[in-house]
């Protein structure tokens, strides 16, 4: 029943708003996953990153795409705790309060072992707009832990112009999606997310320029 | 006048013997260009790649337009509204802007809804037109230029001030000439103020379609090699030539001219329409971009599509007015 309400509420409205405010161009739309385990990692500017990388996916993976979402963030309670959880689907992650013996990934995992597909934002936070930070492991700890699931890198450009951090006035730009080919597990946790880093970084000189001082 | 009138209970839809043929004669076109788009690219595979997403964006595009023109000058105002305000986001993503300037990209954007309110915005003035005229290039720019030194960042100033300016005045102020269009009373013209508004549609899209199909079959040499090397001599001529004598031929049966003022529209006009493509083939090798956007399969962005109309509209609205028609 939820599962049915996400997938129209996506497919009806968050969508075509989502298409008309940013345009949404995606280059190599062919490599992205068909099905899970996968996780789509990309570079984080903007809660709008979420909304375009879920418009990326055809109707009938919509149920199975997870976005990892901090907890702090957007599980706070009341409706938008709600939209996030059942709308957007995401999966709640605790961020540096999180006691030692708790494993902050455990939802993740579960996913994955679901067959769902994650989109995750290795820099783990949104940062300066249209600038990318340092790399968290977690997304390798995810590999580590289910190496069947491929990892495909996102460049995202736009969304960070649109609604930057800070910020609570959205202002329509058009956005780009570049994908790239996916990797695998390579038995190296910092080996990894470097190796993840390059890629995103190197998928940036095919979206169109960025002419924003 | 003969015609075609469709009516139930609650409905009733009359459409000017003109416009149903052209109607026809587009439906004719779209049905050819889908043949052909079967045919060609199985014969020759790399020179006709792109016909076949081309021809499916063609119809999207015909059936949108034809059912605004259909459905009256609201319906249409409002799709020309949504169409600028899409091509004015093209334009000012790709375009250089500031960090301080999002709030003037917003303003840009409520440009969209005055100027397009001024075609509904009969009761409020005398002669909204008037207001029409003067709104995007005048009040416009005093208020986002002001906004915009109000914010207090002079680096990059009167470059952004012009960049934001250009994309009002070709995006939005050009695009709603085709809106206003629609507001000619319906004696004034021989197949109504839609019959006017498509066939200003047909010819300039014809234009470029023409200019196409002379470029691929005989274009050697190129007019504008730095800006658009794609385009020949052969091309812009062949399509210059065709379409002033379609255009010669068609506008008895859908404008108020006499034959000396169609002969000047029908030369005015293509030509209008090839520099109004190579102005935004200009800009976006500025800018560094082949297509403006990826909205349209075959197409490009939306200001791919509209890049000749953007100087297309506002000459036909402008001649069609001083020669004919007594409302502006």
């Amino acid at each position: 029943m939820l599962q049915t309400l996400r997938r129209y509420a996506l497919m009806f409205v968050v969508r075509p708003i989502a298409r008309l405010l940013f345009g949404l161009d995606v280059i190599g739309a062919e490599k992205l996953p068909r099905d899970g385990p996968a996780i789509v990692a990309a570079n984080h500017n903007s809660h709008v990153d979420t909304i375009v990388l879920l418009c990326l996916f055809p109707a009938r993976l919509l149920h199975k795409v997870r976005p990892v979402a901090a907890a702090d963030h957007f599980d706070k309670g009341g409706f938008g705790s709600w939209f996030s959880r059942n709308i957007i689907g995401i999966i709640p992650i605790k961020r540096g309060a999180a006691s030692r013996h708790e494993d902050v990934l455990a939802g993740a995992k579960q996913a994955l072992a679901r067959g769902e597909i994650l989109v995750v934002f290795p820099e783990g936070s949104r940062g300066a707009p249209e600038e990318m930070t340092r790399f968290k492991t977690g997304v390798a700890r995810l590999v580590e832990y289910m190496p069947a699931a491929p990892v495909t890198p996102v460049y995202l450009q736009g969304a960070g112009r649109s609604l930057p951090k800070d910020s609570r006035l959205l202002v329509p730009f058009n956005t780009t999606a570049v994908v790239g080919d996916h990797l695998t597990w390579n038995g190296s946790h910092h080996g990894f997310i470097d190796e993840l880093r390059t890629r995103i970084e190197a998928l940036k000189a095919e979206a169109p320029p960025l002419r924003w001082r | 006048m003969s015609g075609l009138t469709v009516s139930g209970e609650t409905f009733a839809i009359h459409l000017p013997e003109a416009l149903l043929f052209g109607f026809l004669g587009v439906l004719a076109l779209l049905i050819l260009g889908t043949v052909a788009a079967l045919i060609l690219p199985a014969m020759q595979p790399t020179k006709w790649s792109d016909l076949g997403p081309r021809m499916r964006s063609w119809w999207v595009i015909a059936l949108l337009v034809g059912g605004a023109l259909i459905a009256g000058w609201q319906a249409t105002a409002i799709l020309f509204a949504l169409i600028s305000f899409l091509a004015l986001k093209e334009f000012l993503t790709l375009a250089p802007t500031r960090k301080e300037d999002r709030l003037i990209v917003l303003l840009a954007y409520l440009t969209v809804f005055v100027n397009y309110g001024l075609i509904f915005a009969d009761t409020l003035f005398e002669d909204s037109y008037q207001v029409y005229l003067v709104f995007a290039p005048v009040y416009a720019f005093l208020i986002m230029t002001a906004a915009m030194s109000w914010i207090g960042r002079t680096e990059g100033y009167l470059a952004t001030v012009g960049i934001v300016q250009w994309g009002v005045i070709v995006c939005v102020y050009n695009i709603g000439y085709i809106a206003l269009l629609m507001r000619t009373p319906g004696a004034e013209a021989p197949a109504g103020a839609a019959g006017l508004v498509f066939f200003l549609l047909f010819i300039t899209q014809l234009n470029d379609v023409a200019q196409y199909c002379w470029g691929k079959l005989l274009g050697r040499t190129k007019i504008t090699p730095r800006v658009s090397p794609n385009k020949t001599w052969e091309g812009a001529l062949g399509g210059w030539l065709t379409t002033a004598l379609v255009f010669y031929f068609l506008a008895p049966s859908f404008t108020p001219l006499s034959p000396v003022q169609a002969a000047i529209m029908a030369i005015v006009i293509p030509a209008a329409g090839f520099f109004g493509d190579i102005t935004m083939s200009a800009i976006k090798r500025d800018l560094g971009v082949k297509d403006t956007s990826r909205l349209i399969p075959g197409h490009g962005g939306v200001l791919d599509r509209l890049d000749s109309l953007t100087f297309a509209a506002p000459l036909y609205f402008h001649l069609l007015a001083y020669f004919a028609i007594e409302r502006f």
